[in-house]
């Protein structure tokens, strides 16, 4: 699908090590993520019915994802009949092609985007381009990344990985003019200044949704610039993509899981535009769009309601499971490799792009759970990141030596009698490895060693030590 | 509580502890025995099989969790020094095995009766320490799946509030993981630094004499991570000071 499957696997030690060596990087990471924490634990704690609306939430998403065929019929004949275009795409290739076919019919040349993780899970940006297609990303964050030639690396704030003296260099050069100061507010302006244009000459805008609603034919989008707005609406023709998992059966429900998103990814209670629209521009309206596409698609979701993977698709995007994760504070976004990073990522892309290319993502996890913690759909990714491993174990994806290893262990964690004895043996040949309490250096465990010492064990076995305290008790008179 | 003023335990020692420190499966005895449990320990244990578990492999898991099972169902309780592997027992057993028809009923037994020492002592014996002395600073780190998946948090606590002496120093960050994670420390060496890198910083940050935590695995990290670092914490597990072992060698340091 979308990327290339071997480049996840072959170099995720290699761009996590790389990662981890960029300590800017390491402060942009722990500024957002560390803020995102914090607020959203406020607002947690200042909603006492946070884990009601958590169950009601993960109740909507259960019951869509069970009857999912009856609303995505029920939104495309409200959709339809608002005056909007329904498409359905069932992979990214053909997300692609309807696309720039509705592109290039329109003769489009300018084309303004509101973010979209949608967007880069088809590969959107690309396939614009190669159609000749100038796109400009509205969304701050977007359009420092977009200068930036990078891909988001987090699914609430695409720039992350930048710091704010970063993007100041970046507005600096690209900018005409730069930006007077490198203050937030000044460099806001000047972006605001250099994409206005934009929004006014473009033939088409494409946004995301975030819920997609049965009843009326809906789509919502929710973002705190207004960048939408001004993507949606001037232009001649609006395109929505959106994943068919974003189905609501009312605008009520839509508005509880908004409740759930908006505290989980920013620790506000609203976000500040939260827009619902509902087919093109009809007569009398003031402004709106003349023509509106609704793209649905699949891209493996169908695939994910019957294995392992089906409650993956309860998931609203809000980011909370990376902002907790201590591996993605560590390496960020981009080390991931696939267009949705941290713990959430590491179940969507093997899906996404094949569990040959990406075993390392479920494995790289402590399997500490504090993502399933706070996700507010009550997701349980440490168990589907162990259904991965359970998958790559079967298909024989593991490295061998892993197996190797694991299969001589088991022989003998299923044999007490010699797990006894090789407990004994080993722990008195480990003991050789060290000084005095500590081991610093030991052959074959040099992933332990290099970063911290290892225990010298005690020179018996508790199981030793035990027997022989049970056996003088059973002498004693 | 449990009714029962001498339930017969089984000791699940786990692997770890039988081969690095012996002294963590005294102090369970010993204080079992102070709350009037009648000890026994299994020769038929090895390891609860999380080493599989977590590397995908369903089947040795499967064999390892029936062998536990066995050697264990016969107690009125399971007690472990460990969160990590009580919580194995008690998720992770029934589970892998909820498919066998014959192994399902006795996975879900067994986990019904399978505790975590510290949350045994309190919440099933209702036992507190008597007479325990330590004259010490300690922080405490609260380890992820016996946090997460047994909601072990406030019995640690309480009954390391009975010794006299001991001043608890809170942690920064102390229910984010160290960056252990079994295999995934060896696997993932460097990220596994980076994060027990931090965990050490605000270790080191409480100045406090003692780190205490109920896994042997983190604790083994932690320590080491402090260690090569040449910080002077001295590091136990949370059920060696309560047993009164903590003027005895801490981890690391030879008897
Ligand atoms: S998995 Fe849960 S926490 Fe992570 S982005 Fe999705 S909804 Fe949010």
């Amino acid at each position: 699908m979308s990327a290339p499957e071997a480049s996840v696997q072959v170099s995720f030690k290699n761009r996590a090590k790389t990662a981890l060596a960029d300590r800017t990087l390491k402060i942009a990471i722990d500024r957002t993520t560390g803020t995102a924490e914090a607020k959203r634990a406020v607002a947690v704690a200042a909603f006492p019915e946070f884990q009601a609306a958590r169950a009601r939430g993960r109740a909507i998403k259960d019951h869509v994802i069970a009857h999912l065929d009856h609303y995505l019929e029920q939104f495309e004949r409200n959709a339809t009949a608002s005056g909007a275009t329904v498409h359905w795409a069932s992979d990214d290739a053909e997300a692609r092609a309807i696309i720039t076919r509705i592109c290039l019919d329109a003769k489009a040349k300018l084309v303004t985007r509101s973010k979209s993780m949608l967007g880069e899970e088809i590969g959107l940006p690309h396939a614009l381009a190669d159609a000749g297609i100038e796109r400009v990303e509205t969304d701050l964050a977007e359009h420092i990344i977009q200068l930036a030639g990078e891909a988001p690396s987090h699914i609430v704030w695409p720039a992350m990985h930048r710091t704010r003296e970063q993007v100041a260099e970046l507005f600096k050069i690209a900018h005409h003019p730069p930006p007077s100061a490198d203050d937030p507010a000044t460099m806001v302006q000047s972006a605001r200044r250099e994409l206005r244009a934009k929004f006014l000459g473009a033939d088409i805008g494409i946004s995301g949704s975030n819920f997609l609603v049965a009843d009326t034919g809906a789509t919502c989008t929710v973002t705190n610039e207004g960048n939408a707005e001004l993507t949606t609406t001037p232009p001649r023709i609006h395109i929505v993509t959106a994943g068919i998992e974003k189905i609501v059966p009312t605008t009520a429900h839509a508005l509880s899981l908004l409740r759930l998103l908006v505290r989980s990814a920013t620790g506000g209670e609203l976000t500040q535009y939260t827009t619902f629209h509902c087919g093109p521009k009809r007569p009398g309206d003031a402004d709106g769009p003349e023509e509106m596409h609704i793209v649905l698609v699949d891209n493996g979701r169908t695939r994910m309601l019957d294995n392992e993977f089906r409650e993956m698709l309860r998931c609203i995007r809000c980011g909370a499971c990376m902002n907790h994760c201590v591996v993605y504070r560590q390496i960020g976004g981009h080390a991931y490799g696939g267009t949705y990073p941290g713990p959430m990522g590491s179940v969507l892309t093997p899906v996404l792009n094949g569990l040959a290319g990406s075993r390392d993502l479920p494995n790289a996890c402590t399997m500490n759970g504090r993502c399933a913690e706070v996700c507010p759909v009550e997701i349980p990714i440490p168990t589907l990141l162990r259904a991965w491993r359970i998958r790559s174990w079967r298909e024989k994806l593991e490295p061998g030596s892993l197996r190797v290893g694991i299969g001589i262990w088991a022989v003998l964690a299923r044999r007490p009698g010699l797990y006894g004895l090789a407990s004994r043996v080993g722990v008195r040949a480990l003991r050789l490895f060290g000084k005095g309490g500590w081991i610093a250096r030991l052959p074959l465990a040099g992933g332990w060693t290099a970063h911290r010492d290892l225990p010298r064990p005690a020179g018996r076995t508790f199981m030793e030590q035990y027997r022989a305290q049970q056996a003088h008790k059973g002498s004693r008179p | 509580m449990s009714g029962q003023p001498n339930p017969r335990v089984g000791l699940f020692v786990t692997c770890l502890v039988d081969a690095i420190r012996p002294s963590i499966g005294f102090s369970a005895i010993q204080l079992l025995e102070e709350a009037g449990c009648r000890v026994e320990v299994p020769q038929a244990q090895t390891c609860c099989g999380q080493p599989a578990l977590n590397s995908g492999d369903e089947k040795d898991a499967a064999a390892l969790a029936r062998q536990t099972i066995a050697a264990f169902e016969g107690f009125d309780y399971i007690v472990l020094p460990s969160g990590s592997c009580a919580g194995t027992i008690v998720h992770g057993y029934p589970d892998l095995l909820a498919k066998d028809p014959v192994w399902a009923p006795r996975a879900r037994i067994l986990a019904a009766r399978t505790h975590e020492i510290t949350s045994f002592l309190v919440d099933v014996m209702g036992f507190r320490p008597k007479g325990r002395r330590l004259s010490a600073t300690a922080t405490y780190h609260d380890s992820c799946a016996g946090l997460r998946e047994l909601g072990i948090a406030a019995q640690p606590r309480a009954l390391l509030a009975e010794v006299a002496g001991l001043e608890m120093r809170g942690l920064e960050g102390n229910d984010v993981c160290c960056g252990f994670g079994g295999t995934f420390c060896v696997k993932y060496s460097d990220i596994s630094n980076a994060i027990v890198t931090e965990k050490a910083e605000a270790i080191e940050r409480t100045e406090a004499d003692l780190l205490l935590a109920g896994d042997l695995g983190c604790l083994m990290n932690m320590a080491g991570k402090l260690n090569r670092r040449g910080a002077r914490t001295r590091c136990f597990h949370t059920i060696e000071v309560l047993a009164g072992r903590a003027d005895g060698p801490a981890i690391g340091e030879e008897g």
